[in-house]
């Protein structure tokens, strides 16, 4: 059943009530757009990162949209981006994935001329600088696969071409996490990952795209290889690579790989691990449960992804029109609040930030030493008065990615190459 | 005629719903496994390239070796375990009250999903886990042991817990088969215990022991998410290597492996059917 479907059938209802029908079509047609707007569902689906619940529940409040969740790991929202396009409406993916889905066809461009904020969003996402001094990271650069050349476009324009194939939400910078009461002394190079002072007692992520990248921030570090572009390997490159650390998981240095949000966080907590690739809620987690857990910045630059929406092929018309306006109400600021409290960025800061407190934004955003007790939007004391965030400000951490998440060329070689690491 | 045409009528539905449901997907994979893929679809073509990959790939050997490793292994210790229960619910206890009891026992764990079952073997084998915390506290070890936890060991202890009870159903009914004065003629003949177990009750299980066989070993060369769990990753057998490719929309190479994986487990079922052959034994 689509949306559509139940549209029409709540129109015909509607239609169908004694007198209605004659008060309908008299009714002028803002009026009529309305009262449908409240019968609209759309279908989002993404990780975990950015589904949640509150999301869905406040733009009911704020728009009459019903938008129905779906949360998945980022291996099943490729999968369900590229394979299944009437399951969605609204596409929730991270700009990689975009990559490899916009051939496919089920995404539809968007009209930036549609987007009120457009003009406010960040650098990042639309030349690629953060400030005009900055230079762009290796990888897939989110300003690379944003723009196709019209509205039909199929192939990624390389300037602000004003159809836009993701709406930036959320972004941030990714690093190694550590159990500094476990390490007892200060990590700084992601060299560490492979130091045999923590064998049995590290781990990575087994998301090939990304697990990769931090192997080949680790390998740089150590000064093994030197790569062309960590965001595009060649063979060579990737077999170097992945044949460091299968040497490595040979001699024991992993204790586990996980692939959900959970493991890691279990990985972490339980001591298992001291020190792994981890994700900026996950350590959130870590220390909602009272254990020290810093997400450790790294002379070498972090990992950076982003996230955005993108619009289904098939939306037209009314839900269409709904689409729009649930984004713009998204980059409107209460959602960047609300994820900026939880540690990550928002594609359009200035608007977040009549959405969190003075010691909040100074906190997250600012680098600045917290004021006060800083909670997550679920009530959990993270940081106590006068902690600043780790990586500081928002332009020292965004401002030192050295690579973004990415698809590379050879990337069935690296996945079987991968697999090869995981048997080995 | 009509009676034939009954006997046809009859076997029908059944006949359908394996059409339907078992063949024609079956067929639908070996179809995919000649496929092309591109990073983001499948297209219909017929190239040898996925069967090439796997067939040239170390990997797969590492794979299916890992599979076949865990397979027997398991098989071997849920067959001791599982005789070893079926023998005292069958012989042991004497009531027919306290064996159905007993035996419900046995099937009460499985009133929860496998993968709690499985994963909570987790905080259990951990570093600072019960079992470690418990054995130094004993004094028996002073470093917590590491291999207890995401390691073989582990796979396979998970295993052998999820799958015992599907060998002991099948040897306990073979067992409860068995004519009781074969037994006594059996001690009458002055056989000892063991020679009893050796001649009469070992050959007259077969049949339970097969099936329990097949299951287990179907079960396990089938699996993806106890070895992922368990092992923390870090050990892959052929159903790993399946739902990797699936995640990464690798169809037709998924279904190549499928269908290699396929072919490898009937012809396991084939051997042990000439074992036992297990329509004439019931």
């Amino acid at each position: 059943m689509t949306t559509i479907s139940k549209i029409r059938y709540s129109r015909r209802s509607m239609l169908k009530t004694g007198g209605a029908a004659l008060a309908a079509s008299a009714l002028p047609a803002p009026m009529v757009w309305g009262q449908e707007s409240k019968n609209i569902v759309l279908r989002q689906f993404g990780t975990g990162v950015s589904n949640l619940n509150e999301v869905a529940t406040k733009v009911k409040e704020d728009l009459g949209i019903t938008l129905e969740m779906t949360a998945l790991d980022t291996d099943s929202v490729t999968q369900r981006a590229a394979t299944q396009p009437n399951s969605f409406d609204i596409a929730d993916i991270e700009y990689f994935v975009a990559k490899k889905v916009w051939p496919s066809g089920n995404l539809q461009a968007m009209d930036a001329s549609k987007i009120d904020n457009y003009d406010k969003i960040v650098g990042t996402f639309r030349d690629g600088k953060l400030t005009p001094e900055s230079t762009i990271a290796q990888g897939t650069a989110p300003h690379t696969v944003g723009f196709v050349d019209g509205p039909n476009g199929t192939e990624f324009a390389d300037n602000e071409s004003g159809w836009m194939t993701l709406i930036p939400t959320i972004y941030n910078a990714d690093t190694l996490g550590i159990r500094p009461d476990l390490i007892g002394r200060p990590i700084e190079s992601w060299t560490e990952l492979l130091n045999p002072e923590f064998a049995g007692k590290a781990s990575i992520l087994d998301i090939s795209s990304i697990g990769i990248m931090d192997m080949a921030m680790v390998c740089e570090a150590m000064g093994e290889i030197q790569y062309g572009d960590k965001g595009n390997m060649t063979r060579e490159e990737i077999d170097k690579t992945i044949a460091i650390f299968i040497e490595a998981k040979k001699n024991g240095q992993f204790r586990a790989f996980w692939k959900t949000f959970d493991e890691s966080v279990n990985l972490m907590a339980s001591g298992e691990v001291v020190i792994q690739s981890m994700w900026s809620p996950a350590i959130t987690a870590v220390r909602s449960r009272g254990i020290p857990c810093v997400y450790q910045p790294l002379k070498e630059g972090y990992r950076s992804w982003g996230g955005g929406i993108g619009m289904s092929a098939a939306l037209s018309g009314m839900e269409l029109d709904a689409a729009y306006e649930y984004i713009n109400w998204y980059l409107s600021g209460w959602v960047g609040g609300f994820l900026m409290r939880q540690g990550y960025y928002s594609a359009v800061p200035e608007t977040s930030k009549a959405f969190m407190s003075e010691n909040e934004w100074g906190y997250w955003f600012e680098g600045k030493e917290a004021t006060d007790v800083i909670t997550s939007p679920f009530g959990d004391p993270l940081a106590q008065v006068g902690e600043v965030r780790d990586g500081g400000d928002f332009y020292s951490r965004m401002g030192a990615v050295a690579c973004w998440n990415s698809v590379m060329d050879e990337n069935q070689y690296m996945v079987r190459k991968w697999n090869e690491f995981v048997a080995a | 005629m009509t009676k034939q045409v009954t006997a046809w009528l009859q076997a029908a539905p059944m006949a359908v719903v394996l059409l339907a449901f078992l063949v024609a997907p079956i067929i639908m994979i070996v179809i995919v496994s000649f496929w092309g893929a591109t990073e983001y679809s499948i297209y219909p073509d017929f190239q040898f390239d996925n069967y090439a990959f796997l067939f040239g790939s170390p990997v797969t050997y590492t794979v299916f070796f890992n599979t076949f490793y865990y397979a027997g292994i398991t098989w071997a210790l849920t067959l001791v375990i599982g005789f070893t229960v079926a023998y005292f619910l069958a012989f042991e206890v004497r009531s027919l009250k306290w064996q159905i009891g007993l035996f419900l026992l046995c099937t009460i764990p499985f009133w929860t999903s496998n993968i709690i079952r499985m994963i909570s073997w987790i905080p259990f084998l951990g570093r600072n886990g019960l079992t470690n915390s418990t054995l130094i506290s004993w004094g028996i070890i002073d470093e917590p042991l590491e291999w207890l936890l995401f390691s073989d060991f582990s796979v396979i202890l998970a295993f052998v817990h999820l799958y015992t009870l599907f060998m002991v159903v099948p040897i306990f009914n073979s067992m409860m088969r068995i004519d009781r004065s074969l037994i006594e003629a059996a001690r009458d003949g002055g056989a000892s215990g063991w020679q009893t177990l050796r001649h009469v009750i070992i050959p007259l299980c077969k049949p339970g022991i097969m099936i329990g066989t097949i299951f287990v070993t179907t079960l396990v060369m089938g699996d993806f998410i106890t070895v992922r769990f368990m092992s923390g990753s870090q050990r892959a057998n052929v159903g790993r290597l399946i739902s990797n490719d699936i995640s990464l929309l690798q169809y037709p190479s998924a279904s190549a492996t499928a269908v290699v994986l396929l072919v490898a487990v009937l012809i396991v079922i084939g051997l042990l059917l000439r074992l036992v052959d297990i329509r004439k034994e019931l």
